[in-house]
């Protein structure tokens, strides 16, 4: 019941949706980079949409199937194919035994989301299948996957049905829907009011680059400094997953989903709930844009989006589910 | 109490202006009061100094929601007791070998001071863990005698080895796991910081007291040999 690693591409970790109720510990929830395409990728198999799977990292994963299974792919752009046979992504496509799956680099976007029926079989630990890179524990011995890992996968419950290898007919509205290209959607930060009306005003119309340093806990983004007005020293506070921080050097930086729990830099912005796996898709050299809304708008659009992503999955009825 | 909203998310509540003893028992008394909550719609707690930030499910609990919840949690009364019963001592045996402290010198240098007498500091100050944070299971130890504060490495290291116990500023502390690190290395501990395999991962708990015990190579060595074989 094994799945091999023949190339792990650049990262590849394990990731679920993430590990609550130990920040206190220092341990930040982790999980998938984006969420979204995790759970589209487990419902596609059939999985509960917080079933481990892979997360590929700008560079995808080749992998050897000794037995039939269903995947999906989610997630960024990315050739995948067995053999010359191209794999659609946004759909539930049959593996046969042999058959190795060969990801290639991840053209849009920064991560492509591999589900499996039955879902990747790793220990729990504190709750979550995910990988915790800066603490090496969970996931797959604590790392990223390396040439030789042989991966184990819990059989199915039932049969697996055959998996069509046709388009989702909708992967493009879906890519659409949850991948528009507009900024990202932003509350004001705890310390917003530190910085200048015009500093935040700037912050709102100026146009950001992501860094080459940027990961899973942070990505850096490059573009008009801020400077808060006044210098004051904050003292180190707890920091949400997506706030926008204000270094020293005045370019913000965003924080992912291995962020540090507390931080020191005042903070002035919050990317909202809505848009947080958009983040996880953003590569370096990808521009970046804020645009603000109130607290109350963005717990409307993350219903909005919720009820959205249920309509999806009904209305692909038997097709998405088997 | 003051409560924001941070996110659309979470709540940021502050106990305090300033870092003290009293804003981190304040934080320690509402954080073991929001726990006993146990309420399921709370995600994640990140502690600090003065404050902390209490992260929920949008989807289950509003803003308004979370606020009264804050309320509720901040007039609660039993843990305090609790708290002061709870409070541990942990020691965390330390190997001040030059190996393992190619800071001491300049530590030594910047309090004026000889190594022996920074280590005799070091290991005779009772610590509190304010909180943790950095990275899984770093404590931020308030309490360092005011001879050994030392600004932080301008440039922090690349790699600093696991078990490394260091000074930073005002605080004491021990890297958990392989890290960069910019605060300064005087030690080296060979007990494991976390595990989260065990039903405590944290060594040390927010909260909790903490001292260093002193001891020589050979005693380190034992220490890391049982160590290895109880993983087994």
């Amino acid at each position: 019941m094994t799945i091999h690693v023949k190339n792990p591409g650049m990262l590849t970790t394990v990731q679920d949706l993430g590990r609550y109720g130990y920040a206190h510990l220092g341990v930040s929830a982790g999980g998938a980079a984006d969420a979204i395409a995790l759970r589209i990728a487990n419902r596609l198999v059939g999985n509960a949409e917080n079933a481990a799977a892979l997360e590929m990292t700008l560079l995808g994963a080749t992998l050897e199937f000794h037995e039939p299974r269903i995947v999906a792919l989610a997630g960024g752009e990315c050739d995948c194919r067995v053999g010359t046979d191209s794999v659609p992504m946004w759909e539930a496509v049959a593996m046969r035994a042999g058959d190795v799956i060969s990801c290639g680099p991840v053209t849009t976007g920064a991560r492509v989301y591999m589900t499996v029926r039955g879902g990747f079989v790793v220990p729990q630990m504190l709750g979550s299948a995910s990988t915790n890179l800066n603490g090496r524990f969970g996931g797959f011995e604590g790392r990223a996957l390396m040439k030789g890992d042989a991966l184990r996968v819990r059989r199915p419950s039932r049969d697996a049905a055959v998996a069509n290898r046709e388009r989702n007919p909708h992967a493009v509205e879906l890519v659409e829907r949850f991948y528009p290209r507009q900024p990202l959607r932003v509350t004001r930060g705890v310390q917003a009011d530190w910085f200048a009306a015009d500093t935040f005003e700037r912050f709102l119309s100026a146009r950001y680059q992501v860094g080459d340093d940027s990961n899973r806990s942070g990505l850096r983004l490059k573009g008009e400094p801020l400077t808060p007005s006044e210098n004051r020293q904050l003292i180190t506070e707890g920091v949400a997953l997506g706030a926008v921080q204000v270094p020293a050097d005045g370019q913000p930086m965003i924080l992912c989903v291995d962020q540090q729990t507390t931080g020191g830099y005042p903070k002035i912005a919050n990317v909202i709930a809505a848009d947080i796996h958009r983040v996880g898709q953003l590569r370096p050299r990808d521009d970046v844009r804020f645009e603000e809304v109130t607290i109350a708008e963005a717990v409307r659009l993350l219903r909005e989006q919720e009820k959205w992503f249920s309509r999806m999955l009904r209305s692909r009825g038997g097709n998405m589910r088997r | 109490m003051k409560v924001v909203a941070a996110s659309d998310s979470s709540v940021l509540v502050t106990l305090g202006a300033e870092v003290s003893l009293e804003s981190h028992q304040r934080v320690m008394q509402f954080f073991h009061a929001a726990q006993q909550l146990n309420d399921r719609r709370i995600r994640n707690i990140h502690l600090a100094y003065t404050s902390m930030l209490i992260d929920f499910d949008p989807l289950r609990l509003t803003y308004a929601q979370a606020i009264r919840l804050a309320k509720k949690i901040a007039t609660a009364k039993t843990p305090s007791r609790r708290m002061r019963r709870d409070a541990r001592v942990v020691t965390i045996p330390v190997c001040y070998d030059a190996e393992f402290a190619p800071d001491l010198a300049d530590v030594s240098a910047h309090a004026k001071l000889p190594p022996d007498e920074v280590i005799r500091l070091h290991s005779s100050a009772m610590y509190v863990a304010y909180f943790l944070g950095f990275q899984p299971g770093f404590a931020y130890l308030g309490g360092l005698p005011d001879a050994l504060h030392i600004p932080r490495l301008a440039t922090p290291r690349k790699h600093v080895a696991a078990g490394s116990v260091a000074i930073g500023g005002g605080h004491a502390g021990v890297y958990p796991a392989d890290s960069p690190g910019g605060w300064r290395l005087i030690g080296r501990t060979a007990l494991r910081m976390f595990d989260a395999s065990a039903a405590s991962p944290a060594r040390i708990a927010p909260g909790d007291r903490v001292q260093f015990r002193p001891i020589d190579r050979t005693e380190f060595e034992r220490l890391r040999t049982s160590r290895a074989d109880s993983a087994r």
